[in-house]
Protein backbone atom coordinates (compact mmCIF):
# COMPACT_ATOMS: atom_id res chain seq x y z
CA UNK A 1 0.00 0.00 0.00
CA UNK A 2 1.61 2.95 -0.94
CA UNK A 3 1.73 6.44 1.12
CA UNK A 4 0.14 9.27 -0.27
CA UNK A 5 2.96 11.88 -0.35
CA UNK A 6 0.80 15.03 1.22
CA UNK A 7 1.33 12.86 4.23
CA UNK A 8 4.91 13.69 3.88
CA UNK A 9 3.90 17.44 5.61
CA UNK A 10 2.34 16.39 8.46
CA UNK A 11 5.24 15.73 10.68
CA UNK A 12 6.56 19.42 9.77
CA UNK A 13 2.05 20.65 10.35
CA UNK A 14 2.42 18.89 14.08
CA UNK A 15 6.04 20.73 15.05
CA UNK A 16 4.48 23.82 13.60
CA UNK A 17 1.20 23.30 15.68
CA UNK A 18 3.37 22.98 18.77
CA UNK A 19 5.64 25.46 18.42
CA UNK A 20 4.36 28.52 16.26
CA UNK A 21 0.30 28.17 16.67
CA UNK A 22 0.70 26.75 20.68
CA UNK A 23 3.13 29.16 21.60
CA UNK A 24 0.93 32.27 20.40
CA UNK A 25 -2.20 31.09 22.17
CA UNK A 26 0.22 30.65 25.49
CA UNK A 27 0.98 34.67 24.76
CA UNK A 28 -2.88 35.22 24.80
CA UNK A 29 -3.33 32.80 27.79
CA UNK A 30 -0.72 34.49 29.83
CA UNK A 31 -1.69 38.04 29.06
CA UNK A 32 -5.05 37.05 31.23
CA UNK A 33 -4.04 35.58 33.54
CA UNK A 34 -2.66 37.03 37.14
CA UNK A 35 -0.09 35.24 38.92
CA UNK A 36 -1.83 32.86 40.30
CA UNK A 37 -3.43 31.80 36.76
CA UNK A 38 -6.90 33.40 37.58
CA UNK A 39 -8.66 35.10 34.62
CA UNK A 40 -8.10 39.31 34.39
CA UNK A 41 -8.03 42.15 32.64
CA UNK A 42 -5.35 43.63 35.07
CA UNK A 43 -1.97 43.39 33.25
CA UNK A 44 -3.57 44.80 29.85
CA UNK A 45 -5.33 47.51 31.82
CA UNK A 46 -2.35 48.35 33.61
CA UNK A 47 -0.56 48.89 30.41
CA UNK A 48 -3.12 51.75 29.48
CA UNK A 49 -2.49 53.59 33.37
CA UNK A 50 0.91 52.75 32.97
CA UNK A 51 2.42 55.94 31.54
CA UNK A 52 6.05 54.69 31.49
CA UNK A 53 4.73 51.91 29.49
CA UNK A 54 2.64 54.12 26.97
CA UNK A 55 5.80 56.42 26.82
CA UNK A 56 7.72 54.12 26.01
CA UNK A 57 5.41 52.42 23.38
CA UNK A 58 4.84 56.24 21.76
CA UNK A 59 8.27 56.52 21.01
CA UNK A 60 9.30 52.80 19.62
CA UNK A 61 6.11 53.99 16.89
CA UNK A 62 8.00 57.14 16.14
CA UNK A 63 11.44 55.82 15.84
CA UNK A 64 10.71 52.85 13.86
CA UNK A 65 8.58 55.34 11.41
CA UNK A 66 11.57 57.55 10.98
CA UNK A 67 13.78 54.90 10.81
CA UNK A 68 11.75 53.46 7.90
CA UNK A 69 11.45 56.44 6.28
CA UNK A 70 15.13 57.63 5.94
CA UNK A 71 16.36 53.98 5.13
CA UNK A 72 13.63 54.40 2.41
CA UNK A 73 15.00 57.63 1.19
CA UNK A 74 18.56 56.35 1.37
CA UNK A 75 17.83 52.88 0.49
CA UNK A 76 15.73 53.64 -3.15
CA UNK A 77 18.41 55.11 -5.06
CA UNK A 78 20.95 52.90 -3.87
CA UNK A 79 18.63 50.03 -4.83
CA UNK A 80 17.55 51.66 -8.52
CA UNK A 81 21.42 52.27 -9.59
CA UNK A 82 22.47 49.04 -8.23
CA UNK A 83 20.03 47.91 -10.55
CA UNK A 84 20.74 50.29 -13.46
CA UNK A 85 23.19 48.39 -15.86
CA UNK A 86 24.10 51.64 -16.85
CA UNK A 87 25.69 52.81 -13.74
CA UNK A 88 26.84 49.40 -12.08
CA UNK A 89 27.31 45.90 -13.70
CA UNK A 90 29.46 44.08 -11.14
CA UNK A 91 27.86 41.94 -9.03
CA UNK A 92 30.60 42.63 -6.30
CA UNK A 93 28.48 46.31 -5.16
CA UNK A 94 25.44 44.26 -4.36
CA UNK A 95 27.09 41.61 -2.40
CA UNK A 96 28.92 44.03 -0.34
CA UNK A 97 25.72 45.63 0.47
CA UNK A 98 24.09 42.40 1.60
CA UNK A 99 26.87 41.75 3.39
CA UNK A 100 26.14 43.35 6.47
CA UNK A 101 23.23 41.43 6.67
CA UNK A 102 25.53 38.21 7.68
CA UNK A 103 27.87 40.03 10.44
CA UNK A 104 26.50 39.75 13.94
CA UNK A 105 23.93 42.90 14.40
CA UNK A 106 24.92 43.18 18.11
CA UNK A 107 28.29 43.24 17.48
CA UNK A 108 27.84 45.46 14.38
CA UNK A 109 25.65 47.78 16.74
CA UNK A 110 28.57 47.60 19.64
CA UNK A 111 31.10 49.26 16.97
CA UNK A 112 28.90 51.96 15.95
CA UNK A 113 28.67 53.11 19.97
CA UNK A 114 32.01 52.23 20.23
CA UNK A 115 33.44 54.45 17.25
CA UNK A 116 30.54 57.33 18.18
CA UNK A 117 32.63 57.61 21.44
CA UNK A 118 35.67 57.71 19.88
CA UNK A 119 34.63 60.42 17.74
CA UNK A 120 33.49 62.29 21.48
CA UNK A 121 29.59 62.36 19.68
CA UNK A 122 27.23 62.12 22.70
CA UNK A 123 24.96 58.94 22.57
CA UNK A 124 21.04 59.69 22.55
CA UNK A 125 18.36 59.83 19.77
CA UNK A 126 20.65 60.71 17.01
CA UNK A 127 22.98 58.22 17.20
CA UNK A 128 20.24 55.55 17.99
CA UNK A 129 18.53 56.45 14.43
CA UNK A 130 21.99 56.43 12.60
CA UNK A 131 22.29 53.13 14.01
CA UNK A 132 18.84 51.85 13.60
CA UNK A 133 19.61 52.93 9.97
CA UNK A 134 22.56 51.19 9.65
CA UNK A 135 21.60 48.11 10.60
CA UNK A 136 17.87 47.98 8.61
CA UNK A 137 19.27 49.93 5.40
CA UNK A 138 20.62 46.77 3.45
CA UNK A 139 16.71 44.71 4.17
CA UNK A 140 15.02 47.68 2.63
CA UNK A 141 17.78 47.75 -0.50
CA UNK A 142 17.28 44.33 -1.25
CA UNK A 143 14.00 43.73 -1.86
CA UNK A 144 13.67 46.75 -3.82
CA UNK A 145 16.74 45.95 -6.13
CA UNK A 146 15.31 42.40 -6.24
CA UNK A 147 12.10 43.92 -7.57
CA UNK A 148 14.19 46.80 -9.72
CA UNK A 149 16.38 44.31 -11.40
CA UNK A 150 13.44 41.72 -12.84
CA UNK A 151 11.96 44.73 -14.10
CA UNK A 152 11.04 44.68 -17.99
CA UNK A 153 12.79 47.70 -18.73
CA UNK A 154 10.80 48.13 -21.58
CA UNK A 155 7.86 49.52 -19.61
CA UNK A 156 10.01 52.11 -19.50
CA UNK A 157 11.93 52.46 -22.98
CA UNK A 158 8.26 52.54 -24.08
CA UNK A 159 7.16 55.74 -21.97
CA UNK A 160 10.30 57.90 -22.96
CA UNK A 161 9.01 57.06 -26.49
CA UNK A 162 6.13 58.10 -26.17
CA UNK A 163 7.23 61.35 -24.78
CA UNK A 164 7.62 61.32 -21.25
CA UNK A 165 11.02 63.04 -19.95
CA UNK A 166 12.89 60.99 -17.16
CA UNK A 167 11.59 61.93 -14.27
CA UNK A 168 7.76 61.08 -15.71
CA UNK A 169 9.22 58.03 -16.19
CA UNK A 170 10.70 57.43 -12.94
CA UNK A 171 7.65 58.62 -10.75
CA UNK A 172 5.19 57.24 -12.89
CA UNK A 173 6.35 53.77 -14.05
CA UNK A 174 9.32 52.66 -12.18
CA UNK A 175 8.15 53.62 -8.60
CA UNK A 176 5.05 51.71 -9.54
CA UNK A 177 6.14 48.75 -10.68
CA UNK A 178 8.47 48.23 -7.69
CA UNK A 179 6.08 48.86 -5.19
CA UNK A 180 5.79 45.20 -3.92
CA UNK A 181 9.80 45.89 -3.24
CA UNK A 182 8.94 48.96 -1.34
CA UNK A 183 6.29 47.31 0.40
CA UNK A 184 8.39 44.08 1.56
CA UNK A 185 11.31 46.80 2.70
CA UNK A 186 9.21 48.88 4.78
CA UNK A 187 8.12 45.71 6.45
CA UNK A 188 11.33 44.04 6.74
CA UNK A 189 12.38 47.59 8.49
CA UNK A 190 9.49 48.34 10.55
CA UNK A 191 8.50 45.63 12.74
CA UNK A 192 12.04 44.62 13.88
CA UNK A 193 12.66 48.36 14.24
CA UNK A 194 9.94 48.72 16.91
CA UNK A 195 10.88 45.12 18.54
CA UNK A 196 14.66 45.61 19.05
CA UNK A 197 16.21 45.32 22.13
CA UNK A 198 19.74 45.95 23.12
CA UNK A 199 20.49 47.33 20.05
CA UNK A 200 18.93 51.02 21.60
CA UNK A 201 20.35 50.08 24.96
CA UNK A 202 24.06 50.06 23.75
CA UNK A 203 23.21 53.10 21.39
CA UNK A 204 22.00 55.57 23.84
CA UNK A 205 23.49 54.11 26.54
CA UNK A 206 20.11 53.26 28.13
CA UNK A 207 18.77 56.99 27.78
CA UNK A 208 15.95 55.62 25.48
CA UNK A 209 14.21 52.43 25.88
CA UNK A 210 12.03 50.40 22.99
CA UNK A 211 9.09 48.62 23.89
CA UNK A 212 11.30 45.46 23.70
CA UNK A 213 13.50 46.34 25.75
CA UNK A 214 10.14 46.22 28.41
CA UNK A 215 8.87 43.24 27.48
CA UNK A 216 12.65 41.96 27.92
CA UNK A 217 12.66 43.57 31.45
CA UNK A 218 9.17 42.40 32.90
CA UNK A 219 9.73 38.60 31.26
CA UNK A 220 13.10 38.61 32.39
CA UNK A 221 12.10 39.66 36.09
CA UNK A 222 9.70 36.85 36.23
CA UNK A 223 6.81 38.88 35.79
CA UNK A 224 5.38 37.00 32.77
CA UNK A 225 1.65 37.89 32.84
CA UNK A 226 2.45 41.55 32.38
CA UNK A 227 5.35 40.36 29.37
CA UNK A 228 3.08 38.26 27.88
CA UNK A 229 0.40 41.48 27.83
CA UNK A 230 2.68 43.34 26.50
CA UNK A 231 4.02 40.97 23.86
CA UNK A 232 0.33 40.44 23.27
CA UNK A 233 -0.15 44.00 21.99
CA UNK A 234 3.08 44.07 19.93
CA UNK A 235 1.10 40.78 18.05
CA UNK A 236 -1.95 42.51 17.28
CA UNK A 237 0.55 45.20 15.99
CA UNK A 238 2.19 42.99 13.69
CA UNK A 239 -0.79 41.50 12.97
CA UNK A 240 -2.62 44.63 11.67
CA UNK A 241 0.49 45.70 9.40
CA UNK A 242 0.55 42.24 8.06
CA UNK A 243 -2.90 42.44 6.71
CA UNK A 244 -2.81 45.43 5.40
CA UNK A 245 0.35 44.85 3.52
CA UNK A 246 -1.54 41.79 2.55
CA UNK A 247 -4.72 44.22 0.75
CA UNK A 248 -1.90 46.49 -0.44
CA UNK A 249 -0.37 42.91 -2.91
CA UNK A 250 -3.95 41.84 -3.36
CA UNK A 251 -4.81 45.42 -4.60
CA UNK A 252 -1.63 45.29 -7.02
CA UNK A 253 -2.00 41.66 -8.23
CA UNK A 254 -5.73 42.92 -9.83
CA UNK A 255 -3.72 45.73 -11.00
CA UNK A 256 -1.40 43.44 -12.87
CA UNK A 257 -4.44 41.77 -14.14
CA UNK B 1 29.04 60.86 -17.20
CA UNK B 2 28.44 63.28 -14.43
CA UNK B 3 25.63 61.50 -13.50
CA UNK B 4 27.76 58.14 -13.53
CA UNK B 5 30.11 59.83 -11.09
CA UNK B 6 27.80 60.64 -8.72
CA UNK B 7 25.51 57.48 -9.25
CA UNK B 8 28.89 55.78 -7.79
CA UNK B 9 30.06 58.43 -5.80
CA UNK B 10 26.72 57.66 -3.95
CA UNK B 11 27.55 54.07 -3.83
CA UNK B 12 30.38 53.96 -2.03
CA UNK B 13 29.74 57.02 0.10
CA UNK B 14 26.68 54.68 1.62
CA UNK B 15 29.01 51.83 1.42
CA UNK B 16 32.05 53.67 3.35
CA UNK B 17 29.31 54.75 5.84
CA UNK B 18 28.32 50.93 6.25
CA UNK B 19 31.53 49.46 6.79
CA UNK B 20 33.02 52.12 8.71
CA UNK B 21 32.42 50.36 11.84
CA UNK B 22 33.64 46.79 11.25
CA UNK B 23 36.65 48.08 9.51
CA UNK B 24 37.02 50.06 13.04
CA UNK B 25 37.00 46.51 14.67
CA UNK B 26 39.38 45.28 12.21
CA UNK B 27 41.72 47.88 12.52
CA UNK B 28 41.61 47.45 16.57
CA UNK B 29 42.23 44.02 16.43
CA UNK B 30 45.73 45.00 15.32
CA UNK B 31 46.42 46.35 18.96
CA UNK B 32 46.95 45.16 22.60
CA UNK B 33 44.66 48.04 23.74
CA UNK B 34 41.89 46.86 26.70
CA UNK B 35 39.98 50.00 25.25
CA UNK B 36 38.35 49.67 21.73
CA UNK B 37 39.82 53.14 19.85
CA UNK B 38 42.77 53.12 21.52
CA UNK B 39 45.75 52.30 19.52
CA UNK B 40 49.07 51.06 21.28
CA UNK B 41 51.07 49.70 18.60
CA UNK B 42 50.80 46.68 16.43
CA UNK B 43 50.19 43.90 17.40
CA UNK B 44 49.13 40.67 16.87
CA UNK B 45 48.65 39.87 20.50
CA UNK B 46 45.26 39.53 20.14
CA UNK B 47 45.20 37.14 17.29
CA UNK B 48 47.83 34.79 19.15
CA UNK B 49 45.76 34.74 22.09
CA UNK B 50 42.41 33.92 20.26
CA UNK B 51 44.66 30.74 18.53
CA UNK B 52 46.15 28.98 21.76
CA UNK B 53 42.67 30.12 23.47
CA UNK B 54 44.66 31.91 26.74
CA UNK B 55 41.88 34.47 26.83
CA UNK B 56 41.72 37.29 29.77
CA UNK B 57 38.25 36.48 29.85
CA UNK B 58 38.69 32.95 30.76
CA UNK B 59 37.75 30.14 27.43
CA UNK B 60 34.49 31.55 27.87
CA UNK B 61 34.59 32.90 25.06
CA UNK B 62 35.83 29.84 22.91
CA UNK B 63 33.31 28.06 24.25
CA UNK B 64 30.61 30.56 23.55
CA UNK B 65 31.88 29.97 19.96
CA UNK B 66 31.58 26.53 20.35
CA UNK B 67 28.11 26.53 21.57
CA UNK B 68 27.04 28.83 18.47
CA UNK B 69 28.37 26.78 15.91
CA UNK B 70 27.30 22.92 17.44
CA UNK B 71 23.77 24.66 17.19
CA UNK B 72 23.71 26.62 13.92
CA UNK B 73 25.00 23.10 12.64
CA UNK B 74 22.70 20.82 14.25
CA UNK B 75 19.41 22.93 13.92
CA UNK B 76 20.34 24.10 10.56
CA UNK B 77 20.77 20.24 9.46
CA UNK B 78 17.37 19.31 10.98
CA UNK B 79 15.58 22.29 9.95
CA UNK B 80 16.46 21.04 6.85
CA UNK B 81 15.43 17.54 6.90
CA UNK B 82 12.20 18.83 8.22
CA UNK B 83 11.80 21.63 5.81
CA UNK B 84 12.22 19.42 2.99
CA UNK B 85 9.64 16.54 3.79
CA UNK B 86 8.00 19.34 4.38
CA UNK B 87 7.91 20.87 0.90
CA UNK B 88 7.52 17.49 -0.87
CA UNK B 89 4.39 16.85 1.06
CA UNK B 90 3.10 20.84 1.27
CA UNK B 91 3.67 20.24 -3.20
CA UNK B 92 1.25 17.98 -3.14
CA UNK B 93 -1.16 18.75 -0.47
CA UNK B 94 -4.62 20.71 -1.97
CA UNK B 95 -7.19 23.03 -0.67
CA UNK B 96 -7.83 24.14 3.15
CA UNK B 97 -4.78 21.72 4.22
CA UNK B 98 -2.49 23.40 2.12
CA UNK B 99 -3.44 27.04 2.97
CA UNK B 100 -3.16 25.93 6.89
CA UNK B 101 -0.11 24.67 6.21
CA UNK B 102 1.08 27.62 4.16
CA UNK B 103 -0.35 30.14 6.98
CA UNK B 104 1.24 28.18 9.73
CA UNK B 105 4.64 28.21 7.70
CA UNK B 106 4.27 32.11 7.41
CA UNK B 107 3.96 32.51 11.44
CA UNK B 108 8.02 32.22 12.28
CA UNK B 109 8.51 34.52 9.71
CA UNK B 110 6.46 37.27 10.26
CA UNK B 111 6.73 37.67 13.48
CA UNK B 112 9.58 39.20 15.31
CA UNK B 113 12.34 37.71 17.25
CA UNK B 114 11.05 38.99 20.44
CA UNK B 115 7.77 37.43 19.79
CA UNK B 116 9.38 34.13 18.85
CA UNK B 117 11.45 34.15 21.38
CA UNK B 118 8.86 34.74 24.66
CA UNK B 119 5.95 32.59 23.30
CA UNK B 120 8.62 29.98 22.79
CA UNK B 121 9.89 30.37 26.91
CA UNK B 122 6.11 30.81 27.47
CA UNK B 123 5.55 27.37 25.69
CA UNK B 124 9.04 25.31 27.44
CA UNK B 125 7.59 26.46 30.79
CA UNK B 126 3.88 25.49 29.88
CA UNK B 127 5.99 21.94 29.23
CA UNK B 128 7.74 21.86 31.80
CA UNK B 129 10.77 21.41 29.69
CA UNK B 130 14.20 22.36 31.32
CA UNK B 131 15.38 25.23 28.95
CA UNK B 132 19.36 24.34 28.27
CA UNK B 133 20.88 23.36 24.85
CA UNK B 134 17.11 21.19 23.86
CA UNK B 135 15.15 24.05 24.22
CA UNK B 136 17.43 26.81 21.58
CA UNK B 137 18.09 23.90 19.36
CA UNK B 138 14.05 23.37 18.88
CA UNK B 139 13.37 27.39 18.85
CA UNK B 140 16.12 27.50 16.36
CA UNK B 141 14.45 24.92 14.52
CA UNK B 142 11.20 26.61 14.82
CA UNK B 143 12.17 29.69 12.62
CA UNK B 144 14.65 28.35 10.45
CA UNK B 145 12.81 25.52 9.21
CA UNK B 146 10.15 28.13 7.29
CA UNK B 147 12.96 29.27 5.35
CA UNK B 148 13.65 26.34 4.02
CA UNK B 149 10.49 25.45 2.98
CA UNK B 150 10.69 28.33 0.85
CA UNK B 151 13.85 27.47 -0.50
CA UNK B 152 12.96 23.99 -1.54
CA UNK B 153 9.11 24.26 -2.57
CA UNK B 154 9.85 26.56 -5.72
CA UNK B 155 12.34 23.42 -6.86
CA UNK B 156 9.52 21.10 -6.26
CA UNK B 157 7.38 22.74 -8.77
CA UNK B 158 10.25 23.65 -11.26
CA UNK B 159 10.88 19.69 -11.65
CA UNK B 160 8.57 17.54 -14.70
CA UNK B 161 6.13 15.79 -12.36
CA UNK B 162 6.57 12.68 -15.05
CA UNK B 163 10.18 11.70 -14.26
CA UNK B 164 8.65 10.95 -10.95
CA UNK B 165 5.72 8.98 -12.70
CA UNK B 166 8.37 7.20 -15.20
CA UNK B 167 10.43 5.98 -12.62
CA UNK B 168 7.34 4.59 -10.73
CA UNK B 169 6.66 3.19 -14.26
CA UNK B 170 9.95 1.77 -14.29
CA UNK B 171 9.47 -0.14 -11.30
CA UNK B 172 11.32 1.64 -8.40
CA UNK B 173 9.43 1.55 -5.27
CA UNK B 174 7.79 5.06 -4.18
CA UNK B 175 10.98 5.45 -1.57
CA UNK B 176 13.20 4.84 -4.43
CA UNK B 177 11.62 6.82 -6.61
CA UNK B 178 11.79 9.92 -3.91
CA UNK B 179 15.51 8.90 -3.07
CA UNK B 180 17.07 9.02 -6.46
CA UNK B 181 14.72 10.89 -8.53
CA UNK B 182 13.18 13.62 -6.51
CA UNK B 183 15.64 14.67 -3.99
CA UNK B 184 18.59 14.70 -6.33
CA UNK B 185 16.76 17.87 -7.66
CA UNK B 186 16.07 19.59 -4.85
CA UNK B 187 19.32 19.41 -3.67
CA UNK B 188 20.06 23.32 -4.94
CA UNK B 189 17.68 24.05 -2.65
CA UNK B 190 17.88 22.10 -0.19
CA UNK B 191 21.49 23.69 -0.39
CA UNK B 192 20.64 27.20 0.08
CA UNK B 193 18.03 26.32 2.44
CA UNK B 194 20.83 24.95 4.38
CA UNK B 195 23.22 27.80 4.47
CA UNK B 196 20.41 30.38 5.27
CA UNK B 197 19.11 28.11 8.57
CA UNK B 198 22.59 28.50 9.12
CA UNK B 199 23.33 31.84 8.99
CA UNK B 200 20.41 32.48 10.60
CA UNK B 201 21.14 30.66 13.79
CA UNK B 202 24.66 32.25 13.52
CA UNK B 203 22.93 35.55 14.45
CA UNK B 204 20.37 35.32 16.28
CA UNK B 205 20.08 36.93 19.82
CA UNK B 206 16.80 37.39 20.78
CA UNK B 207 15.30 34.15 20.33
CA UNK B 208 18.73 32.16 22.19
CA UNK B 209 18.80 35.07 24.46
CA UNK B 210 14.90 33.91 25.99
CA UNK B 211 15.15 29.71 25.51
CA UNK B 212 18.35 29.15 27.23
CA UNK B 213 17.32 29.32 30.36
CA UNK B 214 19.60 29.77 33.34
CA UNK B 215 22.12 27.15 33.08
CA UNK B 216 24.54 29.39 31.69
CA UNK B 217 24.56 28.00 28.32
CA UNK B 218 26.16 31.01 25.85
CA UNK B 219 26.69 31.58 22.53
CA UNK B 220 28.35 34.27 21.07
CA UNK B 221 25.75 36.94 20.88
CA UNK B 222 24.53 36.33 24.19
CA UNK B 223 28.76 36.58 25.02
CA UNK B 224 28.52 39.28 23.89
CA UNK B 225 25.61 40.92 25.44
CA UNK B 226 26.32 40.32 28.69
CA UNK B 227 30.27 41.55 28.25
CA UNK B 228 28.74 45.04 26.80
CA UNK B 229 26.04 44.86 29.73
CA UNK B 230 29.83 45.14 32.08
CA UNK B 231 30.56 47.47 30.31
CA UNK B 232 34.02 46.91 27.98
CA UNK B 233 34.34 44.14 25.30
CA UNK B 234 36.94 41.14 25.89
CA UNK B 235 39.75 42.12 23.01
CA UNK B 236 39.70 38.83 21.47
CA UNK B 237 36.57 39.80 19.98
CA UNK B 238 37.92 41.95 17.44
CA UNK B 239 39.96 39.24 16.34
CA UNK B 240 37.29 36.85 16.04
CA UNK B 241 35.19 39.23 14.22
CA UNK B 242 37.56 39.93 11.96
CA UNK B 243 37.75 36.13 11.31
CA UNK B 244 34.10 35.70 11.45
CA UNK B 245 33.55 38.75 8.92
CA UNK B 246 36.42 37.44 6.30
CA UNK B 247 35.33 34.19 6.06
CA UNK B 248 31.57 35.17 5.26
CA UNK B 249 32.99 38.34 2.99
CA UNK B 250 35.04 35.64 0.50
CA UNK B 251 32.75 32.92 1.08
CA UNK B 252 29.82 34.98 -0.50
CA UNK B 253 32.23 36.13 -3.49
CA UNK B 254 32.63 32.50 -4.51
CA UNK B 255 29.08 31.43 -4.07
CA UNK B 256 28.26 34.21 -6.43
CA UNK B 257 31.19 34.00 -8.73
CA UNK B 258 30.09 30.16 -9.23
CA UNK B 259 26.29 31.57 -9.67
CA UNK B 260 26.65 33.74 -12.12
CA UNK B 261 29.42 31.32 -14.38
CA UNK B 262 26.38 28.52 -13.85
CA UNK B 263 24.00 31.41 -15.19
CA UNK B 264 26.08 32.37 -18.47
CA UNK B 265 26.80 28.42 -19.12
CA UNK B 266 22.88 27.82 -19.41
CA UNK B 267 22.66 31.15 -21.28
CA UNK B 268 25.26 29.63 -24.23
CA UNK B 269 23.55 26.12 -23.93
CA UNK B 270 20.53 27.47 -24.81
Amino acid sequence: MAVRRYTWSYPYFIFLAIFAVLPLILVAVYAFQDAQGHFTFANVTRFFSDSNALNTFAVSIEVAIENTLICLLLGYPAAWILANKKYNSSMVTVILFMLPMWVNALMRTLATAELFNMLGVGLGKGTLLFGMVYDYLPFMIYPIYNVLNKMDNSYAEAAADLGANPMQVFWKITVPLSKAGIVSGILMVFMPTVSTFAISEFLTNNKIKLFGTIIQENINSSMWNYGAALALIMLIIIGLTSLLSDNEEKEMEEGAL
Amino acid sequence: MIRKFFAQAYIWLLLIILYAPILFIAVFSFTESKVLGNWTGFSTKLYENLTQGSLDGGSSLMSALQNTLIIAVVAAALSTLLGTMAAIGMFYLRGGKKKAITFMNNIPIINPDIITGVSLFLLFIFMRITQGYTSVILAHITFCTPYVVLSVLPKMSQMNPNIYEAARDLGATQFQALRKVVIPQLIPGMVSGFILAFTMSLDDFAVTFFTRGTIGLDTLSTYIYADARKGGLTPELRPLMTIIFLTILVLLIIINIRQQRLAQRNELKK
